[in-house]
């Protein structure tokens, strides 16, 4: 097999992927945008001591569909999560200790 | 190598190694847009005699251009999915609108960026302004790369260099465009949602 026969068949490897129609993005785009609806509704709405845990899980939740069904990570290989999510989870270790020896969380 | 082999492991990962680099790039990406975050985190209480967070934010405004750019992401995966079709016609549109989207959210910050100017809040004001300025200044920079890259395809496109067996190439800024919404998720919620100190 030659260079571009293999070039071929990668391309066609990658297109064997299940990916989802245009109407099961767009109703994830609804989701999304009902999300963004309810986390801007918390502004104007108070709901006291659950604001913040409430956003930072309104906020996972979109960062979930947008990772998982936008970039497609529920239907790429292991690897690519593998990498994103080391990168994610580096970052917040290391940020969270940051703020931590900042003395972040005592001074509100 | 038998042809079987190839046909099954066509790089030695088995995956597109153009797909892993971005991938392995925007898991980087993380760290710096961490360091970002956290460091305004630190400096939100210090806006000395220049405004506060919580006096100058404007959340219907913002909340507009972040529903923009979370459509943007919408409009990216269905330019990829129309390319994957072979829907060159579809594909060009998507692309333009991702675009457009997107220059509308840079527009949107412009506005943002000038009018706290003109309320008093510059770069150099308070440690809380040069954080902000730096975190979502990065970010912009990083759409208007997005919008470069797409406005490129776009011209590929119009040139007939963009086909159906080219899919990748949009799919790699697709990955980085649907960062960068991911991005504004969580500055979106962090910095503007989160109750933000008064003077």
């Amino acid at each position: 097999m030659n260079t571009s026969e293999t070039a071929v068949t990668t391309e066609a490897a990658h297109d064997d992927h299940d990916h989802p129609s245009d109407a099961k993005y767009i109703q994830i785009a609804l989701l999304l945008g009902i999300i963004t609806a309810a986390e801007v509704a918390t502004y104007f709405v108070d709901i006291g001591v659950a604001l913040i845990p409430v956003l930072m899980i309104m906020m996972v939740v979109k960062f979930f569909y947008v990772a998982s069904w936008f970039m497609h990570l529920r239907f790429d290989s292991p690897l690519f999560t593998k990498f994103f999510v080391a990168g994610l989870i580096l970052a917040t270790t290391v940020y969270l200790v940051f703020l931590t020896v900042f003395e972040f969380w005592s001074k509100g | 190598m038998s042809e079987a082999a190839t046909t099954e492991h066509p790089t030695n990962t088995g995956i597109s190694h153009n797909k892993l680099a971005m991938w392995v790039f925007l898991g980087s990406e993380c760290l710096l847009f961490g360091a970002l975050i956290s460091t305004y985190l630190l400096y939100r209480n210090e806006f000395h005699t220049g405004p506060a967070p919580g006096d100058i934010f404007d959340i219907p405004f913002t909340s507009v251009s972040s529903f923009v750019l979370l459509m943007s992401s919408l409009t990216m995966v269905l330019a990829l999915s129309a390319l994957k079709r072979g829907d060159i016609r579809n594909n060009r549109l998507w692309l333009l609108t991702t675009a457009l989207l997107g220059a509308l959210f840079i527009g949107g910050q412009v506005y943002e960026f000038t009018s706290f100017v003109r309320e008093g809040l510059g770069f150099t004001t308070s440690p809380f302004s040069s954080a902000f300025f730096t975190l979502t200044g990065f970010h912009g920079i990083h759409v208007s790369l997005g919008i470069v890259m797409l406005m490129s395809l776009l011209i590929s496109s119009l040139r007939g260099n963009l086909k159906e067996k080219n899919s990748e190439t949009v799919e790699i800024v697709g990955l980085y465009w649907h960062f960068v919404d991911v991005v504004w998720i969580f500055i979106f919620t962090v910095i503007y949602l989160v109750p933000n100190p008064t003077s």
